[in-house]
Order: C-alpha cells, then structure tokens, then sequence
C-alpha cells in the first residue's frame, strides 16, 4: 500500500472526481428532468421540451458519458498517485 | 405453421442455448459458484448485469407504465438508470477491492460484528425474498402466455428451468447464461420498435422518432403535440402533461436510485471482475445495456399508445379524433389486420363492451360522474333480476327507470370534444380493459410484424424473467451458505462442503420462491416497492458510511440499518396494510391520506437519511472502530493490491 500521506492525497482527489460526478448526475434527472421542468418549458428539443426529453431520454445518456468519464478520470488518478493495480 | 409452433420452436431453442451454456460454464468452487472465478471481463459483467437487473417488470410492463402514467412515470426511465451512477462512483470499486463473496460479509468485516452481519443477511433476505416474490409471478404469467398452460404449471415450468442451471452452475452458470438471455430479451425489444417508429415517424431510431415528426400526416406534426392531442380530445390527461406533486415524484426517482445502488443481487455482480478499474467501467458498460432498453421504452409506449387509440378512433390518424365514427365490431371480425384484438380478448388484456348497442367501439376516459350513474343502473337492473318471482317488482323497475332517467341527465351535461355524451348517444367508455403489458406483447401484431418476430417478444419476456429470478436466488443462496452457514453457524466446513451448502440453499431458495410464487401476499407490485425502499433505507447507507466514513461503529451500524428497516416497512404497512394482508391498512392509500403527499413508494430516501442519522448518533456515544479495521477501511480505498478473492 503507498504510504499515508500519498494514499490520503489520492482519497482527496478521488473525492473530488466524485462530487463533481454527483453533481453533474442530480442536475441532469432531479434538476432538469424534475425540477427546473416547468421553468424550461420555452426550450424544445424536436417535438419536447427540455425538461420532458431529459426526464425520458436526456438524463440516461448524461449518465452513461458520466460513468465513463469518470472511469477514465480514476484510471488516471490511480496512475498518478502510484495506486494503480 | 402456426403461431403457437413459431413460438415452441423459437422458445425452445433459446432453452437449449442457455442449457448447453449453463453445463459448458458450471462451477466447480465456491469462488465460481459465489463470484464466477472473478474473471469475468468489464464487458460481458456489464451485459450479465443487463439481463440480471432487467425483469419481466421491465421488459413487459414498463414501456405500459409510461405510456398510461406519460410524464410522470419518467422515474422509473430515471431511477433504474441513475443508480448506476451511484454504483460506479460509491459502491462497485470499494466493494471489489474488499474481494470478498457476499454483501453482509464486508458488513461484517467493517463493522467488526457478526451481529452487524447478520442483521445486513436479514436485511438482504427481506429485500431478494420480496423482489423475487414479483419475479416469480412474473415467471408464471409469461410461461403461462406463451406457453398456454396455467399460471401455476408455467411458474413450475419456470423453476424447473432455473433449478436446472443456476444449481450446477452457480455464478459462473448463470453469468454467461445471462449474457446469452440478454441477446435475445434486446433483440426482442428493440426489432419491433424500430419496425413502430418507422411506420409512425418514418424514423428507424425510435429515440428519435420520439421527438420527430408524426409520418401519416407528412410529419408537420410533431408526434408527441399528435398523441397529447388525441389523448386530451378523449378526456385522458396529456401525455406530457406535467407532474401534479414535485416532491412526490422528486422522492420515487431517488428511491429508485438508491435502491438499485443497494440491492444485492446487483451489487454481488461486481465481485465477478478481475480488477477495481473493471468494476467501474464495468457499472458503465451494464448502463449501456441497459439504456439500450430504457430509451427505447418511451418510444415504445407512447406509439403503441397512439396506434391502440388510433385503431378505435380511425379519424384521429388524419384529421379530428371524432371526425370519424369509432371502431365497429364488423370491422374487429372481418379486417386480418385486427385480428389481434380478438386474439388478445382472450387472454383478458383487453376487453369491449358494445354497451349503448350502436354496434361501435368508443374508447374515451370515462369522468367519475359518468361512471357512477352508470353503476347505479347496473345496480339497480341487478336488485331487478335478483328479485324473487313473485315479488311486487313495480318499485324496483321504478329504481330502474330512475337510475336511467339521472344517468341520461349526467350523460347530456358531460362534454367530450365539444358535444355532450347524450347528443353523441354515447353512453360509457367501451373499450373496458386495456392491460399495461399489451403496449409490449401485442407491439407485433398491432404494427402487423412476421410471425417469427412474435415468437422472439415470447422467447424475450421468458429470458428478462428468468434472468433475474436466477440473480436473486444466487443472491439469496450465498447469503445462506457463506454468511449464515460459513460466517455464524459452521465456519470450520470445507471448501466441498461449502459448495454443497450452497447448492442445497440454491434448491431450498427456488422451493421457497416457487412456493411464494405460488401464494402471493397481497399484491406482486406493491411488495416491488417495498424491496427498492428498503434496499435504499438499509443497504445503500450501511455500504456508504463503511467506506466513506472511519467513524461510524457497530452499535452505529446496527441501529442505523434496522432504523431504516423498521421505518420503511412501517410506512409502507400503514398504506398497504401489515404484510401485505388486505384490509390491514391504518390508512387508505390515496395521495389525499399520504404524509406531506409523500407514497410508499417514495419513502426509501426518508428511511436512508433515518438511516444515516442514528447511526452517527449512536457512533458518537460508543468506541471508535478499532485499529485494524481503520487499516481495512484505508486498504479498500486504494485499488492497488486487489488480487482473487481470499476463501478466508
């Protein structure tokens, strides 16, 4: 195992990546998908509004790219904080 | 040949696959039996996990769900995807770097207590005995549909089928029959939906067609203005209506999310790949699978939605709903093309009623007025006949007319596309029954697809069923054998013997299963919802204060898990009565009686933070977690080291 300090450095900035991540994961469904909804309702997308597409369709393609980004990012991470398997 | 050969033919080839996989993959350890030998790859885990994590529910019933609930049913499009997310970021790489078999094992370890682990191997039971439940409902109605048997032959058939593979193969089995069982379940959604799309859209991508234009008309419509209008004009709400209760829908989505996060028969999935980086790429390529399917469901309710409408309406294709009389029954038996709707009669999917004797079908949201003065003339035609021979009927055929007299009076002041009922001579919706899963099973045949794309929907259904009713027992059957057996009961048994206790718990689980299948307590859907709260309530915090906090103690877990177990399934009883027993209920279950509006279905967060409160409480007032497990807490959130499994 890398030694306190590193291992502690690596936790901050997988904490990081993660709040960021969960960030990103709230505002696509809870905020626009749920929230924000009525409040913009003016944008469409083909024949929905923004709201309504990101609540059936939008939000699930936000999460997949997250999930992978966020995979790439860690692998990164690890590599650079030495903790790579 | 007919139909019911096809799908003989169809369906037993897709048996003989998942058999021939199911002997080529079976286990010979319990690390193959538990984890499949832990060398599974990111790709075919995530495609497993598909097949695992997508039920009958899912395949047959959800594409119904939204396109009858529309807008507001988006949670369970946003909620059984979302939990990915919090699988990939909170739990599937700590989880694999612990490199253990079972959920309540690292419970046990973190939290230094066997009571800690056995209170999370209750938790786990609870949570994969009730989802398991629904699945084996489901195993038996679609067995049943498309086998034509009863209910009860084709949930004994179903179990028969997974006893024989998920036994002998253990994980390793029922991995690479799930990828087999995913091939075919997508195949079977997705060809019928691009067939759909095209003819109502003129787009093969039904996510796109979704938002394009609507085809018959020359695509100036778009094709969700098209179906809001057509579905307003017969009195239903719009499609894309907006949510009446924000919270409410707010609360179900998270519920939803965290409780996938925290369901074990998912979370066990992740113990199968080699590395911590595959666990997590692995939560990303299970997503695609999925999301294959879940983006593909709005397109598929909403346009099935609009054809079974536009069948009763013909008008409604071109021009006004009404600018054209309603479906007639001549036409149901004479046109090929609707051969389908007597078909599916016959299941009682759906059902008509020529009730005004205008020899048309009217289908339109029938207004609650409309519907009680029509019951109180049924009613009173039934104390009519019921009366004895000899009986002064003379009151009772004034009742009659009476009832008759204010049920026209109802029917001339209720308007329906700018006409009274009375003035249209209609005089109740007719088109009696129209059942959620026929948005799937009978895609097909309304978009007049081949006969063998019918046969692949049935193959389909049988493989979403099977898949994760195989998921669950495994799930089940580990927490036996290796937390309560190994971890409590015996913990000197040998590796043989291991393996022979989890076989034996896998046949006692699919006996208990089959039998609650057999006997369902109350209703399957309703108990669905109380394995997702309390997935959220008790598992998802228990797993993330054991990796994201060096704080919280035993005592903190313990009492926070059985918090969050104990006041979900309260909220839950309250509304839908004591386990399930009807007539229990303290309070009715209606949005009007519901605490701040809040469902039962919508409570599982509320449990979570519940949950994730006391436990803090409690750890401030009791010892901090010892040295060594303070390491083990360190070494899990490093993915340097993670090696095969340990036996122990």
């Amino acid at each position: 195992m890398a030694d306190k300090s590193s291992s502690s450095a690596y936790w901050a900035a997988n904490l990081r990546v993660i709040y960021i991540s969960l960030a990103i994961w709230f505002i696509c469904s809870f905020g626009i998908g749920i929230l924000l909804r009525p409040a913009l309702s003016g944008i469409s997308i083909g024949g929905a509004d923004l709201g309504f597409w990101f609540a059936q369709n939008g939000s699930i393609y936000v999460f997949l790219v997250l999930i992978f980004v966020y995979a790439a990012k860690m692998n990164k991470i690890d590599r650079d904080h030495g903790v790579e398997e | 040949m007919d139909q019911f050969t096809l799908n003989l033919i169809v369906i037993g080839l897709s048996f003989c696959l998942y058999f021939g996989i199911a002997f080529w993959a079976r286990a010979g350890t319990t690390a193959e039996f538990y984890a499949a030998g832990q060398g599974v790859g990111p790709v075919v885990n995530g495609m497993a996990t598909a097949a695992d994590w997508m039920s009958a529910a899912s395949f047959i019933s959800m594409a119904g769900l939204i396109a009858f609930g529309g807008y507001n049913n988006s949670v369970f499009l946003m909620g059984w995807t979302g939990g990915y997310v919090l699988l990939a970021l909170l739990l599937a790489p700590y989880l694999r770097k612990f490199g253990k078999f079972t959920v309540p094992e690292f419970v046990g370890d973190r939290f230094y207590s066997t009571s800690a682990r056995m209170v999370a191997v209750i938790c786990l039971l609870v949570i994969s005995i009730t989802y398991v439940i629904g699945q084996m409902v489901g195993v038996g109605v679609t067995f049943a549909r498309f086998l034509e048997v009863s209910t009860t032959t084709g949930l004994l058939i179903g179990s028969a089928v997974v006893f024989a593979y998920a036994v002998f193969g253990g994980m390793k089995g029922i991995t690479y029959t799930q990828v087999a069982q995913y091939v075919v379940l997508i195949s079977a959604y997705t060809v019928p939906a691009i067939f759909i799309s095209l003819s109502l859209t003129g787009n093969f991508v039904p996510q796109l067609g979704l938002i394009g234009g609507y085809a018959p008309t020359g695509g100036d419509t778009y094709f969700l203005d098209k179906l809001d209008q057509v579905v307003t004009d017969l009195g239903f709400a719009a499609y894309t209506a907006d949510t009446t209760n924000m919270l409410n829908m707010f609360l179900v989505t998270m519920s939803l999310m965290i409780g996938t996060a925290g369901l074990p028969h998912v979370i066990i999935r992740f113990f199968t790949v080699a590395k911590v980086s595959d666990a997590r790429i692995s939560a990303g390529w299970a997503l695609v699978f999925i999301a294959l399917l879940y983006t593909v469901a709005p397109a598929v309710g909403s346009m099935a939605r609009l054809n079974i409408t536009t069948t009763f309406w013909p008008g409604a294709v071109q021009g006004e709903t009404f600018s054209q009389p309603a479906l007639s029954i001549a036409e149901i038996d004479s046109n090929p093309d609707l051969a389908w709707i007597r078909n599916w009669e016959k299941t009682g999917l759906l059902s008509f009623s020529d009730r005004n004797g205008d020899g048309l079908i009217q289908y339109f949201n029938e207004p609650a007025p409309v519907a009680a003065a029509n019951k109180a003339v049924t009613d009173a035609n039934a104390a009519l006949t019921a009366a004895a021979a000899d009986a002064d009927k003379a009151p009772l055929e004034a009742a009659v007319a009476a009832a008759i007299t204010a049920r026209d009076a109802v029917l001339a002041e209720t308007m329906l596309g700018g006409r009274s009922l009375a003035e249209q001579g209609f005089v109740g919706n007719e088109l009696t029954t129209v059942n959620n899963d026929i948005m799937v099973l009978a895609n097909p045949e309304i978009a007049a697809l081949p006969g063998w794309v019918i046969a692949l929907v049935a193959a389909g259904g049988l493989a979403a069923a099977l898949s994760t009713a195989a998921g669950l027992l495994l799930a089940i059957s580990s927490a036996i054998s290796h937390d309560l057996i190994k971890g409590a009961l015996r913990p000197d048994i040998s590796e043989k013997g291991e393996l022979l206790a989890a076989r034996i718990s896998m046949a006692f689980a699919i006996v208990l299963a089959t039998w609650l299948g057999l006997n369902p307590p109350g209703f399957a859907a309703q108990v669905v919802a109380l394995a997702f709260g309390l997935a959220a309530a008790t598992i998802f915090p228990v797993l993330m204060m054991g990796i994201f906090s060096t704080f919280v103690t035993k005592e903190g877990a313990i009492v926070g898990m059985l918090v969050g177990l104990v006041s979900t399934a309260l909220y839950i009883f309250i509304y839908l009565g004591f386990f399930f027993v009807p007539g229990t209920n303290w309070l009715p279950n209606t949005p009007a009686a519901h605490w701040m509006g809040i469902s039962p279905a919508a409570f599982g967060p509320i449990g979570a933070l519940l949950n994730f409160v006391t436990a803090y409480l409690v750890s401030m007032m009791t010892k901090a977690p010892p040295q060594d497990v303070q390491d083990l807490i360190q070494s899990i959130r490093v993915p340097k080291g993670a090696g095969a499994a340990q036996a122990h």
